[in-house]
């Protein structure tokens, strides 16, 4: 192990701004698991899905991977719609959730990734644009743009997303659904339409997520899986649906990857998110009730 | 019927599926058959934890690969200090230990969470697991082990028969396993679990210590499934070994057959496996996974009892009739802890 | 404090000492003291969200309190699982029914005979025994016709009947009944009532959670009144209805 501060103090700081990206990718699973109680595994199936539709339309378009994302965020939406409604008629209602919804999600991860290598095939995708390669200079720091932008925009879309959580009438009504059904009723507002929305979003958030991951590495179909643990770590140890809380987990978590990878070797790296989440699933207060 | 007569029909099954493949002279159907007996004890061995208990483990792929990596280890110890060849079975056995001691130290960890969080910590422990082996260099690491397999064994002939053999019997062993843990006391504790753990435990049902027994069982059974993989593969690599195509067969398998009693698993392993070795053949191992996704969802939302379920609607059974669990027996009481 | 309160907390089979329990800043239940002597019948009131269901699942193992101390017997229950603590002689039914889904009636009442009686006795009993057994005790409470149906075919009020029936299966020391008794008929009550005095004559000691007033006070020896999660009145159920506390904090609700 090469120790230099050159080192340590780019490893925190491309560390923080992973992370800032990593709360982008987990914001999703905070809407969908932290409040909605759904255990959406195939979110970074839909990520991965973001990362080749910017593809495509950067290869053969050469439009800017961000703008295609937005662009597509409807058509995301209108698919979490349409998966929530399937999962809401086929097990919500039924009261069947735990096995039966987990195999759902888990099929559907399967469906989308293998279609993905079946369209595309297993080669590495990228894409160009103007901030992948460039670099700033800060004395010992070296920023990547390719990082930095993604990073950025991410903490732009947690704040949109805190915004409409709590200032708009729908987004507080998501944060009413899960804890008082009875009461939303009474209100008039329609608890399934309320969860249907708010899964939309979750999948829609996948657009952007998916074209800032392309930004930061080239992607294939099976990337996804690296992210299923990061996501379900960082939702837990981030208060469970609490946005800023993902946010200061998804930073942690970054940096501690970093320097792992920096430090002992990136072929350490998956082991690191993946015994995070085992660490912060054994310190949550345990028992039945536990929640 | 009782265990023994159950245990003699499916040998006698068994010698007889034996005897015409042979009898048909093409090995291929050794190698294909391998592979769906192997599958129908991952996919019994996971509905013990997930179908019974309704624990749903994402990790099989990690048993499975334990057992395959300690015949692995073996295999060096032996030819780099020329030790006696050991037998597969003792192999196997070997492989079920490792898994059994690791499934109960997983299930020490993390049974005490919620249903979903204990899917996502066994997705983890996968990860953690896998990521542990390809950083071992002495079992090949990332670059892989190679097994070199015997080209016969006496009497049987060529090694993959027997390989086929041995899995099949492994097969009859989990399947038999399966049914008595069914219609023991166990099999009961295990449906509380499954229905209401909080009412299981006021009730008297030790929760925790049945799930680890369920858990222990279900890893041990799999690694007893991976130990034989190494010779029948060749060359394993951890990338294929951990890969999430066990856990999406070990979980479709019983889902799509159905999950409350041992012939769901054993249906949909024989019926997905063999139509996976097909189409892997006639199509693309991709499309082949494409088709196990989509099976596993229309299942899920469709027909949510499997094709059990199907089977027991079709047949116009009232509620009793399908729920009615055969009574122990009366005086040779299985007695299971 | 009377002289029924006064020797079953020296002598109490149930013990529970200053018990408080907090749901993140929510205080369920402050300082409740209680106890119960062998044999007794003791009616627990309430208003709704005083913390009577909270109290019994704090007793029976289900919920962890973080403050004070519950005895049974000469055992302290602290830390140990509510599946010990039934073995040890503690049964109570829920408030919600929550019975086994995929499993017929007689299984549901097979359950606690198989995995707490049998466990006491050190040894299994025959099936044909465990069978009867399960019909018998589905019969005490009117269900015995519909031993092989499923749960999701019965009625809520059979329901709580299927529900008192498993904790009875356990062969307690101490029943805990939460509420067995809404939504039943007037006669199913006094159907209930006696069943529970049989118990309580053969032995049982039982604590009867209710809001039907007049099932408690017929039923209870004694009565104690737990209002915003801490116990006000304890004493003889005329006593404590007199009690101005007691009419002013529940029964002027």
């Amino acid at each position: 192990m090469i120790f230099s501060f050159d080192l340590l103090i780019n490893a925190v700081v491309s560390g923080i701004l992973i992370g800032g990206f990593y709360a982008a990718v987990t914001s999703g699973v905070s809407l969908s698991f932290g409040i909605l109680d759904i255990v959406n595994i195939a979110h970074p199936a839909f990520i991965i899905l973001g990362s080749y539709v910017a593809y495509a339309a950067n290869s053969s378009l050469g439009l800017d991977p961000i703008l295609t994302a937005i662009v597509m965020m409807p058509a995301f939406y209108l698919l979490g719609a349409g998966i929530y409604q399937v999962y809401y008629t086929s097990f919500e209602k039924r009261g069947q959730e735990s096995l039966r919804g987990l195999a759902f999600f888990f099929g559907l991860l399967f469906i989308t990734e293998v279609s993905l290598v079946l369209y595309f095939g297993v080669d590495y995708r990228y894409v160009d644009a103007r901030y992948i390669g460039p670099s700033w200079h800060f004395g010992m720091l070296d920023i990547p743009l390719r990082i930095l932008v993604p990073c950025l925009a991410s903490l732009l879309l947690m704040a949109a997303l805190q915004i409409f959580l709590t200032r708009t009438f729908v987004g507080r009504a998501i944060m009413a659904v899960a804890q008082d059904q009875l009461a939303l009723r009474l209100m008039a507002v329609d608890p399934i339409r309320i969860k249907r929305i708010a899964f939309g979003v979750s999948i829609a958030t996948a657009s952007l997520a998916g074209a800032f991951l392309i930004i930061i590495q080239p992607v294939e179909p099976s990337v996804g899986r690296e992210y299923i643990g990061r996501v379900f770590a960082i939702c837990v140890l981030g208060g469970m649906g609490s946005l800023p809380g993902t946010v200061v987990a998804a930073m942690l978590l970054g940096v501690v990857e970093s320097l792992t990878s920096t430090f002992y070797g990136p072929s350490w790296a998956p082991a690191v998110s993946f015994g995070f989440l085992l660490l912060t699933l054994a310190v949550r207060p345990a028992g039945l009730l536990g929640r | 019927m009782r265990t023994p007569t159950f245990l003699l029909i499916c040998l006698a099954v068994s010698a007889a599926v034996f005897a015409i493949s042979v009898a048909l002279g093409n090995d291929y159907i050794f190698f294909a058959g391998y592979v769906v007996m192997q599958y129908v004890v991952l996919s019994t061995a996971w509905n013990i934890l997930g179908g019974y208990c309704g624990y749903v483990n994402f990790g099989s792929a990690a048993f499975f690969a334990l057992g395959a990596y300690s015949t692995v280890a073996i295999y060096k110890l032996i030819t780099e200090n020329d030790f006696y060849r050991m037998p597969m079975p003792v192999l196997m056995l070997i492989g079920g230990v490792v898994s059994g001691v690791v499934g109960l130290g997983m299930g020490y960890l993390t049974l005490r969470l919620r249903g979903a969080f204990f899917a996502i910590a066994t997705l983890a422990l996968a990860v953690v697991l896998q990521t542990l082996i390809v950083n071992w260099d002495y079992v090949g690491g990332s670059r892989g082990a190679y097994i070199i397999r015997p080209e016969q064994i006496e009497p049987i002939g060529s090694y993959i028969r027997y390989l086929f053999l041995i899995m099949m019997l492994l097969a009859v062993a989990a399947v038999t396993i399966a049914r008595l843990i069914e219609h023991s006391r166990l099999g009961y504790g295990f449906a509380t679990i499954r229905d209401d753990e909080l009412a299981a435990e006021a009730s008297g049902v030790p929760t925790l210590r049945l799930k680890l027994i369920a858990t222990t069982i279900s890893g041990a059974l799999m690694g007893m499934a991976g130990a034989p993989f190494p010779y029948y593969i060749g060359y394993l690599q951890p990338a294929s070994t951990f890969g999430l195509d066990y856990a999406v067969n070990s979980i479709a398998m019983p889902l799509i057959g159905g999950t409350t009693s041992w012939v769901g698993p054993l249906m949909g392993a024989l019926l997905l496996g063999s139509l996976q070795q097909i189409a892997t053949v006639t199509i693309s191992s991709a499309v082949n996974l494409l088709i196990v996704g989509c099976l596993l969802v229309v299942f899920v939302v469709i027909a949510p009892n499997g094709i059990v379920g199907l089977f027991h609607t079709y047949l116009q059974r009232k509620p009793e009739d399908f729920v009615g669990r055969r009574p122990v027996d009366a005086d040779a009481s299985e007695k299971v802890p | 404090m009377n002289a029924a309160a006064a020797t079953a907390a020296a002598h109490g089979l149930l013990r529970v000492n200053n018990l408080g329990k907090r749901f993140g800043g929510f205080v369920a239940l402050e300082n409740v003291s209680l106890s119960v002597a062998a044999g007794e019948r003791l009616g627990l009131i309430g208003p709704n969200g005083s913390g009577k269901s909270t109290l019994v699942n704090c007793i029976c193992g289900t919920l962890r309190n973080e403050f004070g101390s519950v005895h049974f017997g000469a055992q302290k229950l602290d830390g140990l699982d509510a599946h010990e603590r039934t073995h040890l002689g503690l049964a109570r039914s829920f408030q919600l029914p929550r019975p086994f889904v995929s499993l017929s009636l007689a299984d549901n009442i097979r359950i606690p005979l198989l995995y707490t009686v049998a466990m006491r006795r050190g040894h299994h009993h025959a099936s044909r025994e465990v069978e009867e057994r399960c019909v018998e005790l589905l019969c005490e409470v009117g269900l015995g016709d519909k031993a092989r149906r499923l749960p999701r075919e019965l009625t809520q009020v059979e329901m709580r009947k299927l529900e008192l029936a498993r904790a009875m299966a356990s062969e307690p020391k101490l029943l805990i009944a939460d509420e067995a008794m809404a939504g039943l008929t007037h006669s199913e009550i006094e159907d209930i009532l006696a069943l529970l005095v049989r118990l309580n004559e053969q032995g049982v000691t039982i604590i009867l959670i209710e809001h039907i007033m007049s099932a408690v006070m017929s039923f209870s020896r004694r009565l104690v009144v737990l209002v915003s999660g801490r116990k006000i009145a304890d004493g003889a159920p005329g006593d404590v209805m007199r009690d101005p506390e007691v009419e002013r904090a529940y029964l002027g609700q």
